[in-house]
């Protein structure tokens, strides 16, 4: 067997795979479907000090190779969480990796203080999502906020903080390197792309919101130059997802460089998605007598 | 136990123009399935990433078969893809899903079943169910635009009212002028249709304190309660969303009329 263990912010994963958050929950439905014990992470749903309500319905739409959603975020508060989701994935041999998010700079801080006495692995902070008017992507995508934030972040962290990265920048490098030198202790992307439909038979926009966060394969190539070029600006280890559907596609963006992959939208295609992305990359590594899946990270050069 | 099952088509006929009837072999899904529950179908191309939720319009559980039956909403759609398979071809999907019906709370009383339009097909396999135990009394009020698919194989399980919009069958108007004319009484209603019916049914039911149940829609991604995308706003806060929220796909589809607001 080769090896497919990882190390991500000084974390031991038992292998690449975690999943993306907002897709799978807390495990609890997907459990159902599959071993989450065979994950590398469980990586959960944004959850916020407070209960978010979220955004009105429809909250998703299908687009070709691809869906839109704008959720807004809906999450049971910080408390709920601790005492309901945590606890669940506790009896399962993965990581957990909380997945944050806020309206105001205290808001990120609250969450990550409360946090600092669970048994929780690594935290990844939502500074990149496209539905909330405000805090989520206004500071993921001016540098300059993005490195205040991460920096007052890692003040109150116990753990290590993973930054995930809009994609809906001018230059992904650069907001890269201002979360790399703000402490971040390592990155993931790509979130969703920022689309439209529009319904021709009602004449509106198919999404409650208007505009939603384009995800599934679609999104995929952007994705992978995305992380090829963050790699390659930063030190720290890059969790690379967006449209990762098999593991071909998970294989892609670890040759790119990432240290970890997610599976996010995937799971709506087929609920055991995850687990099989996990064996097929196994079996990628025996069929082609590689022993150890670090000899293939970022093997794509110039 | 709901599952991803790989099922093969056993029939598909189109019923009414634009309806297609369609029987699966699906063991596994029809062992654990209860009337008002639906599935998720993935369509066989691709390039669709998200299924078809579809309500269960039978379940044969000794010859492991399910029936579904859905409209094809228009061209270049998933279902329009559906509509076109033949026997023999293999199917995912994903069920049995949501909670379905509370038919041990009207057990051995009357009960209105409404239905109007593509909301029909599930109340067949929750008269067909209740009509199994004699002392309930059932009684079906569909609403149609126009026509009367599947009133038929009611009138085979339960007492059948009919509304259609242009009064070509039954009583013209909605299912609620259907059940006035009728005069029937009853201690408690069933409910799936478009939301200006479900709201009508609802409102009805409340004045007269009866209780009801009513299944609700909305477009959904996961199917299974993790994704958030297809919640329908309550009256109290809901249990696990901790907002006023519920998730229609696991919580529902079939809800207490008086928690959720339309
Ligand atoms: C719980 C539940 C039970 C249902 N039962 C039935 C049934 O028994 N028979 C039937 O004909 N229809 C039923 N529907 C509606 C059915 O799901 C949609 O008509 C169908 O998904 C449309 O898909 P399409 O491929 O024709 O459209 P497309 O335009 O190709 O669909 C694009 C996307 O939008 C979704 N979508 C489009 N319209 C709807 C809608 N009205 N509701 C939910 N999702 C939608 C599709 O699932 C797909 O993800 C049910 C819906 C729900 C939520
Ligand atoms: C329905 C849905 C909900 C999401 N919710 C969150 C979220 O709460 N926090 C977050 O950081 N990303 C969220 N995302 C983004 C995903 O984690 C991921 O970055 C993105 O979907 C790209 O990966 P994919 O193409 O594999 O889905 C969500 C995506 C989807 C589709
Ligand atoms: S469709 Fe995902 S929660 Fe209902």
């Amino acid at each position: 067997m080769s090896n497919m263990s990882v190390t991500l912010a000084g974390v031991e994963l038992k292998n690449p795979v975690v999943t993306a958050s907002g897709t799978f929950g807390s495990g609890q439905e997907y459990g159902e479907f599959m071993d989450l014990n065979r994950l590398g992470g469980v990586v959960t749903k944004g959850v916020a000090n407070v209960p978010w309500t979220g955004n009105p319905v429809p909250r998703v739409c299908e687009t070709p190779s691809g869906m839109l959603n704008a959720i807004g975020l809906q999450n049971p508060g910080i408390d709920v969480f601790c005492e309901r989701d945590i606890p669940f994935l506790r009896k399962y041999d993965t990581r957990i990796i909380v997945n944050v998010c806020g309206r105001s700079e205290q808001d990120y801080c609250e969450v990550v203080e409360r946090l600092s006495d669970e048994p929780v692995d690594l935290l990844e902070i939502n500074v990149s999502c496209p539905n909330v008017r405000e805090g989520g992507i206004a500071f993921g995508q001016d540098p300059k906020a993005l490195f205040r934030i991460t920096q007052e972040i890692k003040k109150h962290a116990k753990q290590p903080v993973i930054m995930k990265l809009s994609p809906n920048v001018t230059d992904i490098t650069e907001m890269a390197r201002a979360a790399e030198s703000a402490g971040a202790d390592a990155l993931s992307l790509i979130n969703t792309l920022t689309g439209m439909k529009i319904d021709i038979n009602r004449r509106t926009f198919a999404l409650a919101n208007r505009t939603g966060g384009l995800s599934g394969p679609a999104i995929r190539p952007v994705a992978v130059r995305m992380v090829y070029e963050t790699v390659r600006a930063v030190s720290v280890p890059v969790i690379g997802m967006g449209g990762i559907m098999k593991a071909e596609d998970a294989l892609e963006f670890i040759m790119a460089g990432a240290t970890c992959v997610a599976v996010g939208t995937a799971n709506f295609h087929d609920p055991n998605a995850a687990e099989k992305i996990v064996d097929g990359i196994g079996a990628f590594l025996e069929s082609r007598n590689i022993s150890d899946i670090r000899d293939i990270r970022g093997i794509v050069q110039e | 136990m709901k599952q991803l099952e790989n099922c093969r088509i056993i029939s598909q006929t189109q019923i009414e123009p634009g309806i297609f009837d369609l029987w699966l072999e699906a063991g596994a899904i029809a062992d654990a399935a209860a009337a008002g529950q639906f599935v998720s179908v993935y369509t066989r191309d691709p390039s669709r990433l998200l299924p078809r939720p579809v309500s269960l319009a039978q379940i044969d559980r000794e010859s492991g078969r399910i029936r579904l039956i859905y409209r094809v909403t228009g061209p270049d759609t998933g279902t329009e893809q559906l509509s076109k398979l033949h026997a023999g071809v293999p199917l995912r999907v994903l069920g049995p899903l949501g909670n379905g019906f509370p038919l041990q709370e009207v057990r051995n009383k009357k009960v209105l079943l409404f239905g109007g339009g593509i909301g029909i097909p599930p109340m067949l396999e929750t008269a067909r169910a209740l009509a199994a135990d004699h002392g309930t009394e059932v009684t079906a009020v569909l609403g149609y635009r126009t026509g009367s698919f599947l009133a038929d194989e009611f009138r085979e399980v339960c007492h059948v009212l009919i509304s259609t919009e242009d009064g070509s069958v039954g009583t013209r108007g909605t299912v609620l002028d259907a059940v006035r004319s009728d005069g029937r009484q009853a201690d408690a209603a069933f409910a799936c249709g478009p939301r200006a019916m479900l709201r009508a049914v609802k409102e009805y039911c409340e004045a007269i304190n009866m209780p009801c149940w009513i299944s609700m829609e909305e477009r959904m991604a996961c199917g299974i309660g993790a994704c958030l995308g297809c919640v329908c706003e309550t009256k109290e806060v809901d249990g696990h969303s901790h907002v006023h929220n519920a998730r229609i796909c696991k919580d529902g589809p079939v809800f207490v009329s008086t928690e959720v607001v339309l």
